[in-house]
């Protein structure tokens, strides 16, 4: 219990997808222009970071895993498909955008055309991927703490593309120099917190 | 339509300034940011995208027609897997050490946002020579600003060039100190953004309001 609680709170701050390895920069920066939209791409992300990590550790540690399908019997213990991972990896993931795109175009069509070209580049945020090789090089030792890695990256990167949507909001009445209107001041915000987030690097929990 | 009409000519030349992919697109910055504390592995990665963008782009566009809407992101994926996996083998094979340096950020040339982006939003709409025209110019736009920002970050940050010593050793007795923070992470944005700066205050039609 108290390793989950404690990898929960590492995935948010100290190992925030987006400020500690930038990853999921592309989508982050696109659209974070209003709160409401950012919130709905956050909630995505969250959601396909939390099925698919659970799904891939299992895969990893009964199909591609030197060793990994020794429970087929003994014959099988040599296998090494582990190059296969990337594949694999991408693949799940891929499915489950397509499921998330259908239904929000389904069910939430405004927001559907607000995320634009953004809903099928889900797939490949290097967030998500990001978490599926993490997990990878990482080695937790059950499902559950995966599956917590999983959310709790889902909901730090919800949090910081939040945080920036609101900073952008609040920005339309600020005087900033012409050029560097919209994108130019994005990036530049965006190293400041990340300068703020590398403070948390070196907590131990 | 002779190989190199007007219209191509732009498709070609458009992304390496007025419509770049990184600094006007928006897309390929994660790789941007990692990649490029030092010049020669901003080099290789911006010859390796290139590549990697300009085949996945002929590839789908030679099959845009038969494959079907509901999963073509899944066949996207794998063909820029394979032709990923490709680039991989060959970096180990001919530049063993660039390739150690990029460590996991060749396979992550998968996730780049960039091959996606064009994939959907040019290949599968135009014939395959267009698409090799635009593949070729938004991965050449691309290997730019990577090279320009890892010509800053290494010079101011480590005072080297490909590895060369640039800034005499005299400076350094002068009190010369090499800027630290010009290597970690979040200095590659702001240099990203002062290029954004300069680039928009030249092309005025650029800004926004």
């Amino acid at each position: 219990m108290e390793q989950l609680l404690s990898t929960f709170v590492r995935s948010i701050f100290v190992d925030n997808m987006v400020f500690a390895y930038y990853l999921g920069m592309c989508s982050f920066l696109a659209v974070s222009k209003n709160v409401k939209t950012a919130l709905g791409l956050g909630m995505a992300v969250t959601f396909i970071l939390t099925c698919t990590l659970p799904i891939n550790y299992m895969l990893e540690n009964y199909i591609l895993k030197e060793g990994a399908m020794s429970w087929l019997g003994a014959e099988y213990a040599g296998v090494n498909l582990s190059f296969l991972s990337l594949i694999i990896f991408i693949a799940i993931i891929a499915s489950f955008t397509q499921l998330v795109e259908m239904v929000v175009e389904k069910f939430a069509p405004a927001l559907y055309a607000s995320l634009g070209i953004f809903l099928p580049l889900i797939a490949v945020n290097c967030a998500i991927l990001g978490g599926s090789l993490f997990m990878q090089q990482r080695a937790f030792s059950n499902v559950g703490i995966a599956t917590v890695y999983g959310f709790g990256s889902g909901i730090g990167w919800m949090l910081a593309i939040v945080g920036m949507a609101a900073i952008r909001e609040k920005l339309a009445y600020s005087d900033i120099p012409k050029p560097l209107k919209g994108l130019g001041i994005t990036f530049i915000i965006t190293g400041l917190m990340g300068v703020a987030f590398m403070c948390f690097s070196g907590l131990k929990i | 339509m002779g190989l190199l009409s007007s219209k191509n000519k732009e498709v070609l030349v458009g992304p390496l300034s007025t419509n770049n992919p990184v600094i006007v697109q928006m897309l390929g910055i994660c790789s941007a940011l990692a990649v490029t504390s030092k010049l020669e592995p901003s080099i290789v990665m911006g010859i390796s995208v290139t590549a990697v963008v300009a085949f996945a782009n002929v590839i789908i566009s030679l099959l845009r027609n038969t494959i079907p809407n509901r999963i073509r992101i899944i066949v996207q994926l794998v063909v820029v897997a394979a032709l990923v996996t490709i680039v991989s083998e060959v970096l180990k094979a001919f530049a063993y050490d660039v390739n150690k340096q990029l460590s996991v950020f060749v396979g992550l040339i998968i996730t780049n946002c960039i091959l996606m982006g064009r994939l959907e939003a040019f290949a599968l709409g135009n014939g395959p020579w267009e698409s090799f025209l635009d593949g070729i110019g938004n991965g050449l736009g691309y290997a730019l600003i990577l090279v320009i920002v890892g010509f800053f970050r290494e010079l101011l940050g480590s005072g080297t060039l490909l590895g060369f010593q640039v800034i005499p050793e005299a400076c350094y007795k002068l009190g010369y100190v090499n800027n630290g923070l010009m290597i970690l992470p979040p200095m590659a944005l702001i240099v990203i953004a002062v290029i954004i700066w300069v680039h928009r205050s030249r092309n005025k039609e650029l800004q926004e309001n």
